[in-house]
C-alpha cells in the first residue's frame, strides 16, 4: 500500500540566535554565534545557548510562573509553527489535532529548583510545592501546549535523549500515516541549561565544553574541541498530510521523505558508528534514494572526540564517493540543544530549498583527521544552486539514532 | 500588623499569583474565585505563600475562610497581629 506523503507546512522555533525561522537562517549564514557565558548551580559560569524569545507572546504571567521552560519554550514554538502554516485552529477540529515533542531529560530542573527552595527552610519538604508533580510529569511540555491552544487531540513527549528532536517529527509523521490526526505539531525541546547536573555530569564525563570566548566553544570536528555546549531551544513543525494541505492552499516547506531510529545495543554513551549508518541507510532505503541523491547532509557532532570521529565513520560508510553532497554542523553555532537538536538543526537547513545556500560548520580551525570529510563546509556559506534533499542525524545516549530525509516538494 | 497591613500583604501575595489580573478594583465581600482567575491550585500557592513569608500554616478544614478578601484578613488577624 502507498504510504501517505506528509509535508511541512509550518516551523515555530526558539534558537539561541533567533527566535524564528528568518533570523535563525540569517545568523546561520552570516556566521552569528547563539553561546554565552551564564551562571549555574553550584559551578564556575558555562558556555550555553540561550534563547531570548519572547516568553509573554502567547503565554499569561499566570500560565509561566505555573509551568515549566520546556513548556513556555513549546508553547511558544507551537504557536509560532500555527501562525506560519496559517492553520486556523478555530474552524478546524481540536480533537484532531495532536502535539508529540521530543524531549531529552524532564524534570531536572523542576527537582533542582526544589530542592534549592526547600534548602532555605532547613529542607522541610511542607515547603516543597504543590506544583512539582505536574510540572515534572514527562508529559509536561505538549500537555501545556494542549492547555494553551485548546488542543483535545492526542498529546505525549518522546524521550529520546539527543535523537528527540527528530523522533518527535517521525511520531507526528506515523500518527498522520495511521488517521489518528489531521494536523500534527511535532518536534523537540530543550530546557537543559537550567539544570546544573547535566552540566556537571558531563564535566565529570569530561566532556563539557570550555573556552575564554564562549562563541567558539562549540567546535566540532576540531582537533580543539574539548566537549559539549549545552543549550535550550525548541522547533516545532506543523505537519500534515499532502492532500490536506493542497487542499487548503497551504505554504509547503518540503516533504517528509524518509526516516529512521534505531538502537546500538552497546553502550550507554559511547557510539556506534555501525548502527548510525545502518540507520541512514534505512532511511535512504524508505526514502527511494541513493546516498548520492543527498545535497546536504546536518551532521549530530557535537564536539566530543569519540562522537564526532564515529559519526564521520559512519558517514564515509554511507556517503563515500558522493562529491554531491554538503556536509555542515548547527551546534557550532548554537550548542547542543538536546532534545531540540534534530528538529532545531533541521529547520536551520530547510530555507536551503528556497534560497539553495548550505550553511556552513564554524569554529573548525584545525580539522581532526578523522574527521576529514572532503565535503565538510567550513566558515563561510556554499552556494549549491537547487537543492533536492537534506538527510539530518540526530543521536543519543543509551544507543538510540534517529535519521530524517526531507526533501524538495515536488507535486 | 494592622487588619490594612494584612490586607496588603494578601494582596501583595495574590497578586505575585496571578500576575496579569488588576486587583485594584476588588469587591472586598465577594468571593475571589468570581472577581479573579484563581483556582484550587492557586489557593494552595496563598496558603504556602503564608506559610513561607509569615509562618503562618491554615489547616485544610480553615481553606473555606479564604473565600474573600475580607474573611481571608479577618480570618488571618489574630495570627498575624503580633507579627
Amino acid at each position: 500500500m502507498a504510504q501517505q506523503r506528509i509535508v511541512i507546512t509550518g516551523v515555530g522555533l526558539a534558537a539561541p540566535n533567533g527566535d524564528n525561522l528568518p533570523e535563525f537562517r540569517s545568523a546561520l549564514l552570516e556566521g552569528r554565534s547563539g553561546v554565552s557565558m551564564i551562571e549555574t548551580r553550584y559551578m564556575p559560569p558555562v558556555p550555553a545557548g540561550v534563547c531570548n524569545f519572547d516568553q509573554f507572546k502567547h503565554q499569561s504571567k499566570k500560565a509561566s510562573r505555573r509551568g515549566t521552560r520546556a513548556g513556555a519554550i513549546s508553547i511558544y514554538c507551537a504557536n509560532e509553527a500555527v501562525a506560519d502554516a496559517g492553520y486556523d485552529m478555530k474552524s478546524n477540529r481540536a480533537d484532531r489535532v495532536g502535539v508529540f515533542i521530543g524531549i531529552t531529560e524532564h524534570g531536572n530542573v523542576e527537582t533542582e529548583n526544589e530542592v534549592h527552595n526547600i534548602s532555605q527552610y532547613n529542607y522541610d519538604v511542607k515547603f516543597w510545592t504543590h506544583h512539582h508533580n505536574p510540572r515534572t510529569v514527562a508529559n509536561n511540555p505538549a500537555g501545556e501546549v494542549t492547555l494553551n491552544m485548546g488542543i483535545t487531540g492526542p498529546h505525549l513527549c518522546l524521550g529520546a535523549a539527543c535523537a528527540a528532536g527528530n523522533i518527535g517529527l517521525i511520531y507526528g509523521v506515523q500518527m498522520l500515516r495511521l488517521d489518528e490526526v489531521d494536523m500534527a505539531i511535532a518536534g523537540g525541546v530543550s530546557e537543559s541549561i537550567h539544570t546544573f547536573g547535566i552540566f556537571a555530569s558531563f564535566q565529570s564525563q569530561n566532556a563539557l565544553a570550555s573556552h575564554e570566548d564562549p562563541t567558539k566553544a562549540s567546535r566540532p570536528f576540531d582537533r580543539d574541541r574539548n566537549g559539549i555546549v549545552v543549550a535550550e531551544g525548541g522547533a516545532l513543525y506543523v505537519l500534515e498530510r499532502l492532500d490536506d494541505a493542497i487542499a487548503r492552499g497551504a505554504k509547503i516547506y518540503g516533504e517528509i521523505a524518509g526516516y529512521a531510529y534505531n538502537s546500538d545495543a552497546s553502550d550507554f554513551v559511547l557510539p556506534n558508528p555501525t548502527r548510525q549508518a545502518e540507520c541512514m541507510k534505512l532511511a535512504l532505503s524508505r526514502a527511494k534514494m541513493k546516498p548520492s541523491d543527498i545535497d546536504i547532509l546536518n551532521t549530530h557532532g557535537t564536539g566530543t572526540g569519540q562522537g564526532d570521529q564515529n559519526e564521520c565513520e559512519a558517514i564515509r560508510e554511507v556517503f563515500d564517493g558522493c562529491y554531491r553532497l554538503s556536509i555542515n554542523n548547527t551546534k557550532s553555532f548554537i550548542g547542543h540543544s538536546m532534545g531540540a537538536a534534530g528538529a532545531l538543526e533541521l529547520a536551520g537547513n530547510l530555507p536551503s530549498f528556497d534560497d539553495g545556500y548550505v550553511h556552513p560548520t564554524i569554529n573548525l580551525d584545525n580539522i581532526d583527521p578523522k574527521c576529514d570529510l572532503p565535503n565538510l563546509v567550513l566558515d563561510k556559506p556554499r552556494h549549491l544552486g537547487q537543492v533536492d534533499a537534506i538527510i539530518n542525524n540526530s543521536f543519543g545516549m543509551l544507543g538510540i539514532n534517529s535519521v530524517v530525509i526531507v526533501k524538495r516538494f515536488v507535486k | 500588623m494592622t487588619l490594612e497591613g494584612i490586607k496588603d500583604a494578601v494582596v501583595e501575595i495574590i497578586q505575585d499569583i496571578i500576575p496579569d489580573e488588576d486587583l485594584s478594583a476588588i469587591d472586598e465581600d465577594k468571593p475571589l474565585r468570581e472577581q479573579v482567575d484563581l483556582d484550587s491550585m492557586d489557593f494552595l500557592d496563598i496558603v504556602m505563600e503564608l506559610r513561607k513569608r509569615y509562618s503562618i500554616e491554615v489547616p485544610e478544614k480553615d481553606y473555606m475562610e479564604l473565600n474573600t478578601l475580607n474573611s481571608t484578613v479577618n480570618y488571618l488577624l489574630p495570627k498575624m497581629e503580633s507579627l
